[in-house]
C-alpha cells in the first residue's frame, strides 16, 4: 500500500508550521480519511472540521497542495505520490486552530441580503410555478455552503475587501432571488452597492473550485452584472416602456 | 460583523502552496494575445494585399473609403489623410469595433486580467496590487459590453456578405479554397458572436418568468448552450480571423495560389 508524506499545518492565528506525517493509505482513501488517520495514530490533538464524508455538508474546506478543495471529495490516488502534500486550512477566514477556521464573515453577510418578496397568490390563493421558471435558480441551490469559491476570491483573499464586498456565495444567492418566479424585488442596485458587484473582475475561481459544479459566473454574477447594464441601456428602458414596469426596488 | 473582521488568518507567509504548473496558462494566454495583437497591427498598416477577387479580408471588412480596393457600399467615404501617416488604412477604421468587442468580452475579461494584468494570476496565487475591480474609470465601461455586442452583430452581418460574395468569381460562379476559408471564419465569428454572454442577457437571460414568455426561453436555452462554448469560439475564432487574412494576403502577394473546387 503506498505511502504518502502529508505536510499539515498546525497551529493558531498566533503561530503555526507545517509538520510532516508518513501515512500508509489504503485504495480509495480520500484526504479526510488521512487526516482522520493522522488523529487516530500519530496526533490526537489534530483539529479538523468534518461531518458527512460525502461532499454535501460542505465542512472539510482546505487547501490541498494549494488548492482549495474538499478533503472528503479528493481521493488520494489522484495526488503524485512521490512529493509531500500539502494541507492548510483555508486562508481567507480567521484561523481557531490547524484546519479549522471561522467562517461566520459568511453568515453575517448572509444577513444581509434582501429576502424573498412574493407577489400575491392566485385568485384560489395558491401560488404557481412551472419548472422552466425555476430550472434555472435551482442549480443556485446545489450550493453546500463550503465556502471554497468565497476562499478562493482574491477580492476577499487577497484585497481583505470584506466589508464592501458580499461574494460568489452571495451573488448567486442574490441572483437566485432575483430571477425567482415570484419575487417582486429588484435586487440590481443591492448588488451593486451593498454586494459590491462591481468589484468582481469574472476571473472564475470561484467556478472553478465548486465542488457543486455550479456554474457561478457565468450563470449567476454575469447575469447580475447584465441585470446591472439594463438599468443604463436605453434599449431596455423602451422595451420596458412597451411591457411594463420593472418590480419595485429592494 | 466587526469582531469577524478583526480576527486573524493563519499565519502562512508563502504566498500560495500550489505545486502545479500554474503559470502555463496566463503565459500562453500571453503569447498567443500578443501575437494577434502584433500580427493585426502589422496587417492593417499594410493598406494593401487585403483584396484578390473575389476575397476580401476580414480585417478590411467593411471596405468603406474611396481607396478601397473593394468597396463593401459601392460608394466610399473621403480618405482619412494624416500629416506623417499618410492615409489612414481602413482597416483602423473597422477594427475597433471587433476590437473593443473583445476586449470588453466577459471570458477575455478573465484571460486578461489573469495574464496581463495579474490580477490574479492563477486561483490561489497571491495578488498585491492595489485593486478597485470594474467600479472606476475606465473600467467601469467593462460594464457596456453589450454595446459592443450590437457592433459585433453587425460586423457578422457585414462578413457573412463578403462570404456570399466569395462565390462570385470574375468568370462566373465559383468555390474556391479561399471560400470555404471565409465560410469557416464567418461560422466561427458567428459562433463566438451568438455565444456571448450578453446576447444571452438581452434575448432571454432577462426574463423572471420563462413560462409567460415561450419564443425568449427557447433562444435562451439554445444560447446558452452556445454560450457553454464561448471561450472555444473565443480562440477558434480569433484564430480564423488572423489565418483568413493571412490566406488572402498570401494569394494576393502570389505566395500561394487559391485552388478552385467548382
Amino acid at each position: 500500500m503506498p505511502t504518502y508524506t502529508m505536510r499539515v499545518f498546525r497551529g493558531d492565528a498566533r503561530r503555526g508550521d507545517f509538520r510532516e506525517y508518513h501515512v500508509e493509505t489504503a485504495e480509495g482513501m480520500v484526504v479526510l480519511d488521512v487526516i482522520h488517520r493522522i488523529q487516530a495514530t500519530q496526533a490526537h490533538d489534530l483539529a479538523c472540521r468534518w461531518n458527512c464524508k460525502a461532499g454535501k455538508c460542505g465542512s472539510c474546506s482546505a487547501e490541498i497542495n494549494g488548492k482549495p478543495r474538499l478533503m472528503c471529495m479528493t481521493r488520494m490516488d489522484t495526488l503524485a505520490e512521490g512529493a509531500p502534500i500539502t494541507v492548510a486550512p483555508i486562508r481567507t477566514f480567521p484561523l481557531i486552530r490547524d484546519l479549522v477556521t471561522d467562517v461566520s464573515y459568511n453568515y453575517e453577510k448572509a444577513k444581509t441580503v434582501p429576502p424573498l418578496r412574493l407577489k400575491p397568490p392566485d385568485p384560489d390563493g395558491r401560488y404557481r410555478m412551472m419548472q422552466e421558471d425555476i430550472d434555472r435558480i435551482q442549480e443556485f441551490h446545489k450550493c453546500i455552503e463550503c465556502f471554497l469559491c468565497q476562499d478562493v476570491c482574491h477580492v476577499i483573499r487577497d484585497h481583505d475587501l470584506k466589508r464592501q464586498f458580499a461574494g460568489p456565495r452571495f451573488f448567486i444567492k442574490i441572483a437566485a432571488l432575483d430571477m425567482h418566479p415570484l419575487d417582486t424585488r429588484n435586487r440590481t442596485e443591492f448588488a451593486a452597492r451593498e454586494a459590491g458587484i462591481g468589484l468582481c473582475n469574472i476571473t472564475t475561481c470561484c467556478t472553478e473550485v465548486c465542488p457543486e459544479g455550479i456554474h457561478i459566473t457565468d450563470n449567476g454574477i454575469i447575469p447580475m452584472k447584465e441585470r446591472r447594464a439594463d438599468d443604463y441601456d436605453p434599449i431596455v428602458w423602451l422595451l420596458r416602456k412597451f411591457r411594463g414596469q420593472r418590480p419595485e426596488p429592494a | 460583523m466587526s469582531r469577524v473582521l478583526s480576527e486573524r488568518r493563519p499565519p502562512i507567509a508563502a504566498a500560495h502552496l500550489r505545486t502545479d504548473a500554474w503559470w502555463a496558462l496566463p503565459l500562453a494566454v500571453v503569447v498567443v494575445l500578443s501575437a494577434f495583437i502584433v500580427y493585426s497591427t502589422w496587417a492593417a498598416l499594410q493598406n494593401a494585399h487585403y483584396f484578390v477577387p473575389p476575397y476580401l479580408s476580414p480585417f478590411y471588412s467593411p471596405c468603406i473609403t474611396e481607396s478601397c480596393l473593394h468597396l463593401s457600399f459601392g460608394v466610399g467615404l473621403a480618405d482619412f489623410t494624416f500629416p506623417v501617416v499618410g492615409v489612414l488604412s481602413p482597416a483602423f477604421l473597422i477594427l475597433w469595433g471587433p476590437g473593443l468587442f473583445r476586449l470588453t468580452c466577459y471570458y477575455y475579461r478573465k484571460a486578461y486580467y489573469r495574464s496581463f494584468w495579474l490580477a490574479p494570476v492563477a486561483c490561489a496565487v497571491r495578488d498585491v496590487k492595489s485593486y478597485t475591480g470594474e467600479t472606476r474609470f475606465p473600467l467601469f465601461l467593462q460594464n457596456f459590453h453589450r454595446y459592443t455586442w450590437y457592433l459585433a452583430v453587425f460586423f457578422v452581418v457585414m462578413l457573412t456578405w463578403d462570404a456570399i460574395l466569395a462565390f462570385r468569381f470574375p468568370d462566373g460562379f465559383g468555390i474556391g479554397v479561399g471560400t470555404l476559408v471565409m465560410w469557416v471564419n464567418v461560422t466561427l465569428l458567428a459562433g463566438y458572436t451568438f455565444s456571448c454572454h450578453s446576447c444571452r442577457h438581452v434575448c432571454g437571460g432577462h426574463v423572471d418568468v420563462f413560462s409567460e414568455a415561450e419564443t425568449r426561453y427557447k433562444v435562451w436555452r439554445f444560447l446558452t448552450r452556445l454560450n457553454e462554448r464561448h471561450p472555444m469560439y473565443a480562440w477558434l475564432s480569433l484564430f480564423s480571423v488572423g489565418l483568413t487574412d493571412l490566406y488572402i494576403r498570401l494569394v494576393s502577394m502570389g505566395v500561394i495560389r487559391d485552388l478552385r473546387i467548382l
